[in-house]
């Protein structure tokens, strides 16, 4: 077998120093504030952040969904925002998105047959009507659905259901990447589960490589390979799973996950809140933009903005206060 | 003492398809000063049950309501909140007992500044002139460490964040000095570093007035760290009721038990790995216009047996003061109070 090792070593999708700028010149609303981070081929990365860290905006700019202001988002070392639209559209079958709210993204006039078929169509991957059923039922099998399921309008379905909708449509045409933007928030807990077991046996399956963006910390401690902890825009923290939930170096990464109420009620919440709101983008602090919430705050953080620094095997953090880590970080 | 007490509840509702049973047959305690949670997914009927007791539903032949809700207000006379006539009812809501929700936007009136809104109750009930109204609604504001009080009384709640409308809720609530507070899913729409502020004012201020909260949510994190007990409910009915430890501990109905195992988060938190696969709880809610004719659980359980499709389970005693609604589990008849 041929192996191109170019491809082998190349991310599948590296994002460097993306801005995304809002509103008027003078005073933008600065959604992303210079973001780097890159998804290995295969790879789950999770991007977490409470509202308006950003996080979606660059599930949508990592798609070419919204123009940014500066930086470049790469896909097998290629600069997607300098292509052109015929080559964009092709690839935009290898790059796939499920949003929050399936019913939102489902015409309510369209048969869900019809609907996955379309994308089909459009991207030229079934031959013949004959094909085209064929693969509308094999998509609905795979996420769990009946090959009826697919005379039935968007309406006719649980919210379950139509997330799994989502999933298939997502999936009609054969994507190499998928950006998962809260696929779990409209969901009961017993649904949810189904949905994220769902996620994880067609990742192996069809061995995709997933944006996971998600406020939910348990979920993205069960499903992702790494983490990028956001807040105001920037990049707080990056770290292997594990090593991010068992020893986070961050301060907000250590708010963050001290403020999600563990299921069980014999764990001591030993919180202290963070204090105050999230700033606004229009007007972020100077410095660290965490620096008005965080307990360890000092002076120097108001002057500059701390850089996202290696901190051991894998890990990277933003934060000036590098006497506050004791123990070595792991992996 | 039990602050309220809810004996056989059920509010049923005219639909073109046919009546729903949207709570029925739903009994549960608050002690005072305590916390217990109501806790289900979505149509399981817990806000249902919290707009019958707080007598916010419409009133019309398409809605039906029985059972008892026994209140003891502050002064010790125990009264039915399902009876009361109306002029009674209307003194106590937003007095003795009063409500958060879950969207701040859209319980708070967007003309009005959050000054006058919480002073218009306490002139209302309290019967303070402008003035001490006025007073008192800053003394609110800073009960519930709203940043720039003397300044946010002035202002409209869109000038707000989603925290501080949720901040102005609570205060609005607290204005005058409930001993009964009804908060349905009151942290849902914020984010988790203002959830916690949220929590931990309204565990403050429990502390502080001694107030008995109906704690609607489905957050079973919350749960675990903020009630003393939990009613788990599904499709209407009462599935399991238990002090919030043992239900952790040893959930007795297997609903609870799948509830609990799907989450992601339990593993960490027991200080186990991982699990290769998450447990799931398959399939969906039925529809309320055609419920199973036996458990309504009993189609999405995994431990079902020939006796769950024939009738639906009592509600059994099973010590202490746990009780569970499944067949599989042993105990005696609830005593009818």
């Amino acid at each position: 077998m041929n192996v191109d090792t170019r491809v082998a070593d190349t991310p599948l999708i590296e994002v460097r120093h993306l801005k995304c700028y809002f509103g008027s010149k003078e005073r933008p609303v600065r959604a992303v504030d210079g973001v780097s981070f890159a998804i290995q081929r295969g790879e789950t990365l999770g991007l977490v952040g409470e509202s308006g860290s950003g996080k979606s905006t660059i599930g949508r700019a990592v798609l070419r969904l919204i123009e940014c202001t500066a930086g470049q988002v790469h896909y097998c070392g290629d600069d997607i925002g300098k292509l052109s639209s015929e080559r964009m559209r092709r690839l935009r079958s290898k790059l796939q998105i499920i949003f929050q709210d399936p019913y939102a993204s489902l015409n309510p006039k369209m048969r869900i047959g019809a609907a996955l078929g379309e994308a089909l169509s459009t991207h030229g991957l079934a031959r013949g009507p004959g094909e085209r059923e064929r693969r509308i039922v094999d998509l609905l099998e795979m996420v769990g659905l009946r090959a009826e399921h697919a005379r039935r309008f968007p309406h006719e379905f649980s919210g379950g259901q139509r997330q799994r909708i989502g999933v298939a449509r997502a999936l009609a045409v054969e994507p190499e990447f998928i950006v998962a933007d809260e696929p779990l928030s409209a969901l009961d807990v017993s649904i949810q589960s189904q949905v994220i077991n769902l996620l994880a046996d067609l990742r192996e399956r069809l061995s995709l490589t997933m944006l996971f963006i998600s406020h939910d910390l348990d979920v993205v401690e069960y499903l992702c390979d790494r983490v990028v902890v956001l807040y105001l825009g920037h990049v707080m923290e990056i770290a292997p799973t594990s090593g991010l939930f068992a020893h986070p170096l961050h301060p907000y990464t250590q708010a963050l996950l001290a403020a999600s109420p563990k299921p069980d009620p014999l764990v001591e919440n030993v919180a202290v809140p963070l204090k105050g709101d999230i700033p606004s983008p229009l007007a972020p602090p100077s410095g660290c933009v965490f620096r008005t919430r965080c307990p360890h705050a000092i002076a120097a953080c108001a002057i500059t903005l701390p850089p996202l620094e290696a901190r051991g095997p894998g890990r990277f953090s933003a934060c000036i206060r590098t006497d506050l880590i004791t123990t070595p970080p792991t992996r | 003492m039990n602050r309220l007490e809810v004996h056989h509840l059920s509010t049923s509702f005219a639909t073109d398809e046919g009546r729903v049973d949207a709570v029925a047959d739903v009994s549960f305690a608050i002690r005072a000063g305590q916390t217990t949670a109501l806790v289900g997914e979505s149509g399981s009927g817990k806000s249902v049950t919290s707009l019958t007791l707080m007598r916010l539903l419409p009133r019309s032949a398409a809605i039906q309501v029985s059972g008892e809700a026994w209140f003891v207000d502050g002064a010790g006379t125990r009264l039915d909140l399902l009876k009361l006539p109306e002029a009674h009812m209307r003194a106590l809501r937003g007095n003795q007992v009063a409500m958060i929700f879950q969207e701040p936007m859209t319980s708070l009136n967007p003309v009005f500044s959050i000054g006058e809104q919480i002073a218009e109750s306490l002139r209302l009930h309290k019967h303070l002139d402008r003035t001490a109204a006025r007073a008192q609604a800053l003394r609110m504001l800073e009960l519930v460490e709203m940043p720039a009080a003397a300044q946010r009384l002035d202002e409209y709640p869109h000038q707000l964040s989603g925290g501080m409308r949720q901040r102005v809720m609570v205060a609005l609530a607290m204005a005058c000095d409930p001993t009964l507070l009804i908060a349905d899913e009151p942290t849902t729409a914020l984010d988790v570093t203002i959830q916690a502020q949220i929590l931990a004012l309204m565990r403050r201020l429990q502390a502080e007035t001694g107030m008995s909260i109906l704690f609607i949510t489905h957050n079973l994190g919350v749960v675990a760290h903020h009630a003393d007990d939990v009613v788990v409910m599904y499709a209407g009915r009462v599935v399991e009721r238990a002090p919030v430890r043992p239900l952790f501990a040893t959930p007795a109905h297997p609903y609870t038990q799948g509830l609990l195992a799907c989450l992601p988060g339990k593993a960490r938190a027991a200080g186990q790995p991982k699990p290769k696969r998450l447990f799931a709880i398959r399939g969906q809610v039925s529809s309320p216009l055609a419920p199973p004719p036996g458990c309504a659980f009993e189609p999405r359980c995994d431990r079902t047996q020939a006796a769950c499709m024939q009738v639906m389970p009592k509600l059994v005693d099973t010590g202490g003061t746990r009780q569970a609604r499944c067949v599989l589990v042993p105990g005696r008849d609830v005593k009818t109070a």
